[in-house]
């Protein structure tokens, strides 16, 4: 498991962690290319659905990142990702693929080190969880 | 609306363990409003079962169709294009749409992946509550539009019973006492004098002690 690259898929609203993302360019900091971003409207545009097909699909952890609380551009879509987050942990959980996978962050535009940070935690995290367990299936199917 | 939960995911998933392929079926009315069994929770679930199958090594085909309603059978024969390459059907609508399904596909076994349970309304975005158990002798025109069968833990007639407190009915401080919500309503309404008529005893045959219902419109029948 020692060369275990794990895959994140970071689900980032258009009006805060995407231009974070951006601004940590600019600042020249670092973080992993584990993480594929894709942006969003807004935070409350991701479904539980999108969650489970991203890690159905092989990725190893999933996170939401909205803006922060109260500066949501759309009112509350960051309430809302931070409550399809906690449901689709539950179901994680219940099915053994660990709910521990998915998190919901929060920050501003401007946070660029937060960003950063938050990028690089979230992969060691899942890189010491280890793989997502559908991959082995995954990768038989590919086979086939 | 009928409302529905979806089961465990380990019922469910005992349900499909034996099969290959499944045709998973959510229903675009009652359920899709409670958020239990409509496009979105087909999704979720086919994502949720195929998850955790490859987990255990294995693969699990999943048609994914969601149909306007279960509980019609013209709606129900559009499964026909897809019956033959499914195993088992898992149906994500109310029982009636399961056992619209069961009856006209006799070949294939049906399950459910809800729960239903019961006839509500929305109290808010993610609340649904109680609010009628189809007696079939509607006495709302009499207790101020709220309904003492469906809302009164007891289903007390003549209500409160000496356990109602501020307003709270006995079994949880959680539960409002629904013959206060009736009398506070025929209050607001200046209709207090109702509330002295005696209900009589009801006959329960237009319920279920009848037996199972039926409703024949002539008019309509074909
Ligand atoms: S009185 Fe009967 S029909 Fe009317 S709301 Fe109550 S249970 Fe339903
Ligand atoms: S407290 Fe009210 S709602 Fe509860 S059982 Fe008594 S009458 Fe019914």
């Amino acid at each position: 498991m020692g060369d275990f690259e794990p895959v994140i898929v970071a689900f980032c609203c258009h009006y805060c962690a995407y231009t974070a993302a951006d601004m940590a360019g600019s600042m020249r900091l670092n973080y992993p290319s584990n993480v594929n971003i894709v942006r969003v409207p807004c935070s409350g545009k991701i479904d539980v659905k999108h969650i489970l097909r991203a890690l159905q699909n092989g990725a190893d952890g999933v996170y939401v990142a909205g803006c922060l609380e109260g500066d949501c551009h759309f009112k509350n879509g960051n309430v809302k990702a931070a409550r399809r987050v906690a449901y689709a942990k539950k179901l994680l959980d219940e099915i053994g693929i660990g709910g521990d996978r998915v998190e919901m962050v929060t920050m501003s535009a401007g946070m660029g080190e937060r960003f950063a940070r938050t990028a690089t935690d979230i992969t060691e995290k899942i890189r010491a969880l280890g793989p997502n367990p559908v991959k082995n299936a995954l990768a038989k199917k590919r086979q086939s | 609306m009928i409302t529905a939960e979806r089961k465990p995911m380990e019922e469910i998933l005992e349900f499909v363990r034996p099969y290959s392929r499944i045709l998973l079926v959510g229903c675009n009315e009652c359920v899709t409003v409670c958020a239990a069994g409509g496009r979105k929770e087909v999704g979720i679930l086919s994502a949720g079962l195929q998850m955790a199958l490859m987990k255990e090594g294995k693969t699990l085909d999943v048609k994914e169709v969601t149909l306007e309603r279960q509980c019609d059978p013209e709606y129900v024969e559009e499964l026909v294009t897809y019956i033959d390459q499914a195993d088992i059907i898992l149906s994500m609508a109310c029982g009636c749409g399961v056992q619209e399904i069961a009856r006209r596909y006799k070949e294939k076994p049906v399950y459910p992946a809800l729960n239903t349970k019961f006839m509500g309304a929305s109290e808010r975005q993610g609340i649904w509550a109680e609010r009628c158990q189809g007696c079939g002798d509607c006495l709302l025109g009499i207790t101020g539009g709220i309904c003492p069968i469906a809302r009164c833990s007891k289903r007390i007639m003549n209500g409160p019973c000496g356990g109602s407190t501020q307003g709270k009915c006995e079994i949880s401080s959680d539960v409002d006492c629904v013959w206060q919500l009736i009398w506070d309503r025929l209050k607001a309404l200046g209709m207090e004098n109702r509330y002295e008529d005696i209900m009589a005893a009801k006959d329960w045959r237009s319920s279920r002690d009848g037996g199972p219902r039926k409703i024949i419109r002539e008019d309509l029948a074909e």
